[in-house]
């Protein structure tokens, strides 16, 4: 049971090859959220080269979809920067967890941060930093983040210049399109009783305040059920120690 | 500059502080629990609150319309695993279909 220098380069070849085809297995089925995006983008009434904008500069797809539905619904402009704005802040969380295992600095560390996204974290903390150094962890992180990346590009470009071409969306049910891209958004979140009160609870507040409040104003003060529930969480762990 | 203009404008900026902001800050500032706790029920609250806003909202108006046969095919195909393009097509498909038949506005 030898693991010779051999061993661990053949080892790390065949690691290195499944590292690339989940990369590219996620960057493809990302593309159907950018597909999606692009239709939703421009039959929310954004141009095609805004479109683009939001997923090469933005790029962070619910940060996106909030920011064009808030929008689409006649928000304002504030609304739909605060809401794009707050869903972007678990990007920062991303950021924190991979930058001790990028350790990159300068115009890399500017590069990196713009692809610290769900997915790019998600493929480089499933892979163990402790025997390699973070050699695996690092390459799931840029292989995973650059291929979401050019595809999630090449994916909206599609869905705004075919939707362009749809003419009027509710003819289509493209309307019904934005809540369906939220829900299946949200969906892998809800994972246990809590998320789902957080959730419910949200929805409720929104209605209730969407009477009463401009466009996109009611979405964004649902952040404060967040903040609540958060609290809570705090003291009865709290309490529970 | 429109207002559409610089609303994106300010909106990227913001969500690259975001990024930035987690790859250069010392890692105290961001793990005390409370930070860790709001900031995983805020994108559940906020995506929650779209989704029913996008659903029955016209303006300042709540009604009931296509949408929402839409979202309940978009959750069937959710819980039968379906992947993201397939909810999303589906939802619009039972919408437009229902406006199409004429059962529903």
């Amino acid at each position: 049971m030898s693991s010779g220098p051999g061993t661990a380069e053949a080892h790390w070849h065949v690691e290195r090859r499944a590292i690339l085809v989940n990369a590219l297995g996620v960057g493809l089925a990302t593309g159907a959220y950018g597909v999606s995006f692009g239709a939703i983008s421009v039959t929310g009434g954004l141009t095609v080269l805004q479109t683009q904008l939001l997923s090469v500069l933005m790029f962070t797809g619910g940060s996106q979809f909030a920011f064009v539905g808030v929008l689409a619904a006649g928000g304002g402009a504030v609304s739909a920067v605060a809401t794009s704005v707050l869903l972007g802040f678990r990007n920062a969380f991303y950021g924190l967890t991979m930058a001790p295992i990028l350790r990159v600095t300068g115009l890399q560390r500017a590069v990196a941060a713009q692809i610290t996204i769900d997915e790019s974290t998600a493929m480089a903390v499933g892979r163990s930093v402790e025997h390699d150094d973070g050699h695996a962890a690092r390459l799931a992180f840029w292989s995973t983040g650059l291929s979401v990346f050019v595809l999630w590009n090449l994916a909206t470009l599609a869905g705004a210049l075919g939707a362009s071409a749809l003419g009027d969306p509710r003819v289509w049910g493209l309307d019904a399109a934005i809540p369906a891209g939220f829900i299946a958004l949200v969906w892998p979140r809800l994972r246990d009783r809590r998320s789902w009160a957080i959730g419910l609870s949200a929805a409720v507040v929104a209605l209730a305040l969407t009477p009463l409040l401009r466009p996109g104003v009611p979405v964004l003060l649902t952040s404060v059920v967040a903040v609540v529930a958060g609290v809570l969480a705090v003291r009865r762990r709290a309490e529970a120690a | 500059m429109s207002t559409t203009w610089w609303a994106l404008s300010v909106a990227i900026l913001g969500c690259y502080a975001a990024k930035i902001a987690g790859q250069s800050v010392p890692q105290r500032f961001l793990t005390t629990p409370i930070v860790h706790e709001v900031s995983d029920a805020l994108p559940i609250a906020l995506l929650m609150a779209l989704v029913a806003v996008q659903t029955f909202a016209v303006g300042q108006l709540l009604v009931i319309d296509a949408r929402l046969a839409g979202l309940a095919a978009a959750v069937v195909a959710l819980m039968l695993r379906a992947p993201f393009l397939v909810v999303v097509v589906v939802a619009a498909a039972v919408a437009g279909g229902m406006r199409a038949l004429g059962w529903a506005t």
